[in-house]
């Protein structure tokens, strides 16, 4: 999760302990769930008519701080107790280590709205499951500071990979990967033939890495490009999602180029966060929902006014730059696509972006 | 003249936390001590039975040298040790004013340092004696390595509270992210020894402490002693690799700067 978001996002339902990360430009959401089977001991506390059910953030780099050192903690950490006190806005995280010896970390907390991106795995026209070694073994091939793969589907249902090239770039001093699998490598398959996703590879690497370690297999579920891809892994106890934005594949682009991912919105200011919830509480289909959801190309037309004023008091916030790597931000408000009108696409290119990692 | 130099060279670098040392040798051996900030002093002592030839002429020589510089020269084959080689040392001092000689030895190659001496500081004096301890306890090493290792470094202050009642002690740490206490039961299997006889809080400078880190890494055993005043007394036991035992020592008063302990 630290790959995707600096803030872990926790929150107990019915169905678990949810863990989330959502990155800076809202393009690539995470959620781990833990189902009450994986603790020994899982008491999500009474919730009163009025009393919402536990949701916190803390940041991830606290939050990681506490598990370091993975092989000792193995070695020496016999369990670990998360408890709330919402009074003293503390998270309390207790280590039973070996030697009768406690570590608590006192952790402080922020309030945070529920954060929920809206997707749908069945309303995918395409499905892929791997073993998770198959992957990793297969973007091993791909350099570490590669953004962006494109997975496609090819001439005999093979699936290829293929490290993904701005269009800008000389195609002289370019190096291009491409990687071909066989359908019968894959667990299984069901893919709307010719069709292709560019995705962010950094953020998908967090996720392979844990599929690998947990020996789960990997299923990718996707549609055209420009709608969220998404991973998920399945497991008795657990049950994790990534769902990334992809490219889409608008041609006609008049504007410079800038990286993908680059949020034309600042960090949401509490208006914004109140407008959000109240619109993802509205929209909410949850994971798996009956109906189609919406494209994720709406927007919160009438809130735009407001959103542009925190926009414009933020001085060190990247402005807003129009998307023109056609990534959409995902669901989580007003997604700018081109043409339509918006405080982003009139405020002019302060600063443009080189390429780099979003 | 002592056959490996390694066994200097170690516990050298678990007090070398500043550049300069007052080197103090008697005939019962040699004493390095290192200061900071008034506040910290380390000690490590190397007994006379270490080496394989000890003499001091006079009752006792005292001089200033710079640590970081000494150990450089004896370090001069490199710092890893391959099993079978070391470095042999000889180390002669003429008097006041004269250089310190070293005379390192690996392989055939001989190496001749001379590193000028300085007058020495007046040390501080903790005043810090088993009488007046209140609070003792030896902890087996291993179980605080790594939580010295890892101490919250954005936390100003490490907080080490000793008591005969729950939590006995406790290790705390006030940083960015929160607060965190690391509790050690006393009938823990890494408690050797717990005569605790009143409940003490105290603060101390965790970039002060924070060396100590390296002693802690090397010792086998730690006790640690807190007198009426919360000065605190941490003493290393080290085995070398002949098996012979030696000393590092760290006393460091208590953080003025807080009256009252935040629990």
């Amino acid at each position: 999760l630290s790959r995707i978001g600096d803030e872990l996002y926790l929150e107990h339902t019915e169905s678990g302990l949810s863990l989330r990360a959502v990155n800076s430009s809202r393009s690539g959401f995470a959620s781990f769930l833990f189902a009450p089977l994986f603790f020994q001991l899982y008491e999500p506390g009474t919730a009163g008519p009025e009393t919402e059910l536990f949701r916190c953030k803390v940041h991830m780099k606290s939050f990681l701080g506490i598990f370091r050192s993975l092989p000792s903690l193995e070695k020496s950490v016999g369990k670990c107790l998360i408890l709330l006190k919402p009074r003293a806005s503390r998270l309390v995280l207790q280590l039973h280590c070996k030697y009768g010896v406690t570590k608590t970390h006192n952790l402080a907390f922020q309030e945070c709205e529920r954060l929920q991106a809206v997707f749908d795995t069945q309303s995918c026209a395409s499905h892929l499951c791997a073993p998770a070694r198959l992957l990793a073994e297969a973007v091993v091939h791909f350099p570490l500071t590669l953004a962006e793969v494109t997975l496609g589907t090819g001439p005999g249902g093979k699936i290829s990979l293929r490290n993904y090239v701005e269009d800008e770039a000389e195609p002289s001093k370019t190096m291009v990967t491409e990687l071909w699998l066989a359908e019968d490598e894959f667990q299984s398959v069901a893919v709307a033939p010719g069709s292709h996703i560019t995705f962010c590879l950094k953020e998908f690497r967090g996720l392979l890495s844990f599929a690998e370690a947990s020996n789960l297999p990997l299923t990718i579920h996707f549609d055209e490009p420009g709608r969220p891809v998404i991973f998920t892994l399945d497991d008795t106890v657990l049950e994790v999602h990534l769902v990334l934005a992809t490219l889409s594949d608008l041609e006609s682009d008049s504007q410079s180029p800038s990286t993908n991912g680059v949020s034309h919105l600042p960090a949401p200011s509490e208006d914004f966060a109140d407008d959000l919830e109240s619109y993802m509480a509205a929209m909410e289909t949850g994971e798996g929902g009956s109906e189609r959801p919406p494209s994720p190309t709406f927007s919160l037309r009438p809130r735009r006014p407001a959103e542009s004023d925190p926009e414009e008091e933020e001085e060190g916030a990247v402005p807003g730059t129009p998307p023109h790597k056609k990534f959409r931000s995902l669901f989580f408000g007003s997604v700018m696509t081109p043409g339509r009108p918006g405080p982003a696409t009139t405020q002019e290119v302060l600063a443009e972006d080189s390429e780099g990692e979003s | 003249s002592l056959d490996n130099a390694r066994h200097l060279s170690s516990l050298l670098r678990a007090v070398h936390f500043q550049d300069h040392a007052t080197c103090l040798a008697t005939a019962s051996g040699l004493r390095v001590t290192v200061e900071d900030a008034k506040c910290i002093q380390a000690n490590a002592f190397i007994q006379a039975e270490i080496f394989q030839e000890f003499s001091v002429q006079e009752e006792s020589v005292m001089f200033r040298i710079n640590l970081s510089v000494l150990l450089d020269c004896l370090t001069i084959f490199g710092t890893s040790s391959l099993p079978g080689t070391s470095t042999a040392l000889r180390m002669c001092y003429n008097g006041y004013g004269y250089p310190l000689i070293l005379f390192l030895e690996e392989g055939g190659v001989v190496t001749v340092c001379k590193i000028n001496t300085q007058e020495p500081d007046e040390l501080l004096d903790f005043d810090f004696c088993s009488t007046k301890v209140v609070n003792k306890i030896i902890l087996q090493s291993e179980g605080l390595r790594e939580a010295f290792a890892e101490l919250d470094m954005t936390s100003e202050v490490l907080q080490i509270t000793m008591s005969p009642d729950k939590p006995y002690f406790r290790l705390s740490t006030f940083g960015n992210a929160g607060s965190a206490h690391l509790d050690y039961p006393r009938d823990s299997d890494l408690m050797e020894a717990f005569h605790c006889n009143q409940t003490q809080t105290n603060r101390y400078k965790i970039s002060l402490l924070k060396p100590s880190t390296k002693a802690l890494a090397l010792s086998c055993k730690v006790s640690i002693r807190t007198d009426a005043q919360g000065f605190l007394s941490l003493q290393y036991m080290i085995r070398n690799e002949d098996g012979q035992i030696c000393f590092v020592e760290y006393y460091c008063c208590p953080d003025e700067n807080i009256t009252e302990a935040e629990l």
